[in-house]
């Protein structure tokens, strides 16, 4: 059974419809990730499970129990604000004791409690700073343990890295999925970032204009994208105009001079959708001119000019000749890595 | 860089401040010398003001029970008004800062208004309200029953508490609004995640965060109202007299400036000491706030 399930929850500010029926179920334990761009609702839904907002339409349930009927200092959620939201009259054990207080648990127990949660973030000896005293990456550590102490039934993070540097939002990706294993929590994460959202979620909600794109494991959103948007948001890709030819047997997926058999059920004007790492250069398929070569280290990336427009390549650097700028290829991949939809605008 | 052009560069801040530091000289620093100096001339009903240097006025002052208790009316009206206004300054404030944008303009122009308008003619409005039989209020209040004499507020301390607070609460007010604004967006909703209620919020995450702001209101206040000389005057007359008044009455009713002088000296002296001595204090105690 669902442990959190939201039920064509929907959110209106006046006119404007800013989340629409979203659903979806959380089983317990799972990270869960809400990805999407700026003002895509994913910050909304969140603050509709934590109760600052309340929904239009729709149920919140946690357990079975209807949350939305729950005064959000009742709900029992451990909440990470992007800014943090740290207490700042309050050393570093004072902010992660207060929700402990609030509670009622007994000075001893809190202390213990308090010492446990800020050494498992890493910040064991802190426990007197204050928060303006303390850097970007320790005050986010600090807020964690602060939501963590009481216990959450749900841990909520609010774009909680994305106010650090890139080295450090890294470690503290790895650090976040460590701790998060380790302590068996229900998380949802709100981000932007699809790295983030990959590298961290068991399940990742794709977001776009208060709507679920997909739902779906970070490998089938990046390999099997529902719709023209998922493809783009999640990492890059290319997108080549194609047609399936129907008057010849078997049937052909035509895009420039490649081609392939093609998939059963579509027909007309297609668009063929590939990610750079699986191309690779042929003797056959489409005819491109390489524009750009940047070098990065692991990986070359090329830019290139092909019959079906711009594409991107990326070539493993595995010690291979590769081609050089202004050469002709040919770029060729395997039928099973595109994915082929209908195209709309023809 | 050649010595000369060093020299050049280190005259040139006192060169390009010296108009504003000589006007600051000129009309601050010079009048105030004088007036210290002033108050330690002698003066006598048929002599005048002699320039000698005697310590008569200061003696008068330490030793007449009057001028001390004149000065502990001054600091306590002081000090009540800035309880008042902090009490309901504060509160405006958070409310103030909660409203939506339309409304939350419209009021701030209601709170700052009053600033437009003359502290005499404010003054005389508590007086038309409140003075005497002929008050508004006072009448009204007696028509139909609910009084039966007029409520004292004209030459009492109680009274020029109220218009004193009436005229300084906009300080008090853009003050605590100032520190609100420093305010974390979301430390509200963080506090209610971890379990708070409403009036815990307030007191152990709002009032310690919004402190230093009602401390510096509160000297502004305090040190604005230990001064005032227009409100004293018109709601305290010759009967309820305040430091600032009896400094005025020496200078123009008894003519007596060396005395006049040495009131508005120690006044000055004390509010200065009072300001600086809190303000210090403040910021150690806050500065984590304030950081």
């Amino acid at each position: 059974m669902a442990y959190l399930e939201l039920d064509r929850v929907a959110k209106q500010f006046g006119a404007q419809t800013v989340v629409d029926d979203f659903s979806l179920s959380v089983g317990k334990g799972e990270f869960i990730s809400f990805l999407g761009p700026s003002g895509c609702g994913k910050t909304t839904t969140l603050q509709m499970i934590a109760g600052f907002l309340d929904p239009t339409r729709g149920a919140i349930r946690l357990e079975g129990k209807d949350l939305t009927a729950i005064h959000p200092a009742k709900r029992g959620l451990g909440i990470v604000f992007q800014s943090y939201a740290l207490f700042p009259h309050m050393t570093a054990a004072e902010n992660v004791a207060f929700g402990l207080e609030m509670r009622g648990v007994p000075r001893s127990e809190r202390a213990e409690r308090v010492r446990a949660a800020l050494a498992m973030v890493g910040l064991a000896g802190y426990e007197e700073r204050h928060p303006r005293r303390m850097s970007g990456g320790q005050q986010q550590r600090v807020a964690l343990a602060r939501a963590l102490v009481i216990k959450p039934s749900v841990l909520l993070l609010d774009e909680p890295l994305s106010n650090l540097d890139a080295k450090l939002r890294e470690e503290m990706q790895i650090e976040l999925r460590q701790i998060q294993r380790t302590i068996g929590t229900t998380t949802i994460l709100v981000t932007h970032d699809q790295n983030e959202a990959m590298s961290l979620s068991d399940r990742i909600v794709v977001m776009s204009q208060g709507k679920i794109e997909q739902i779906g494991t970070p490998q089938e959103t990046y390999e099997k994208p529902a719709s023209a948007f998922v493809s783009q948001f999640l990492g890059k890709t290319n997108d080549f105009a194609g047609t399936i030819d129907r008057t010849v047997s078997p049937t052909l997926l035509v895009a420039g001079s490649w081609r392939a058999p093609a998939p059963a059920g579509l027909g007309g004007p297609v668009t063929v959708s590939i990610r750079p790492e699986r191309i690779g250069f042929g003797d056959t398929g489409l005819s491109a001119k390489i524009i750009t070569r940047i070098f990065q280290g692991n990986h070359w990336l090329f830019q290139c000019d092909s019959e079906c427009g711009p594409a991107i390549v990326i070539r493993q650097n595995d010690g291979q000749a590769q081609p050089a700028e202004g050469d002709a290829v040919r770029l060729t991949w395997r039928p099973e890595d595109m994915s082929v939809r209908a195209r709309a605008d023809a | 860089m050649s010595a000369a052009a060093e020299e050049r560069g280190a005259r040139a801040p006192w060169a390009l401040t010296a108009p504003a530091l000589m006007l600051f000289v000129g009309v601050l620093l010079i009048p105030l010398a004088m007036t210290v100096m002033l108050s330690f001339h002698d003066w006598g009903q048929y002599k005048g003001i002699e320039p000698v240097f005697i310590l008569k006025n200061w003696h008068e002052i330490a030793s007449d029970p009057y001028y001390a208790e004149m000065f502990w009316r001054t600091f306590r009206i002081a000090i009540l008004t800035t309880l008042l206004t902090a009490l309901l300054g504060a509160p405006e404030a958070y409310i103030l800062n909660r409203m939506s944008g339309r409304w939350k303009s419209f009021f701030l122009l209601v709170i700052l208004g009053p600033l437009l308008i003359s502290v005499v003619a404010r003054t005389l409005g508590w007086a038309l309200l409140f003075g005497g039989n002929n008050g508004l209020v006072n009448k009204l209040l007696m028509s139909v029953g609910a009084i039966r004499s007029p409520i004292p507020f004209m030459f009492t301390e109680t009274g020029m508490v109220v218009a004193l607070a009436h005229v300084m609460m906009p300080f008090m007010v853009l003050s605590v609004w100032a520190a609100l604004q420093r305010l974390d967006p979301q430390i509200e909703n963080a506090a209610m995640s971890l379990g708070a209620g409403p009036m815990t919020i307030i007191r152990r995450i709002i009032m310690p965060q919004i402190m230093p702001g009602v401390l510096s209101g509160a000297i502004i206040v305090f040190s604005l109202s230990a001064s005032a000389f227009a409100t004293p005057a018109i709601i305290g007359g010759r009967r309820l007299k305040v430091a600032a008044t009896l400094a005025y009455d020496e200078f123009l009713n008894t003519l007596n400036w060396p005395l006049g002088a040495a009131v508005a000296t120690l006044l000055l002296v004390a509010l200065v000491l009072i300001v600086v001595g809190s303000n210090a204090l403040i910021e150690r105690r806050y500065a984590e706030v304030f950081r």
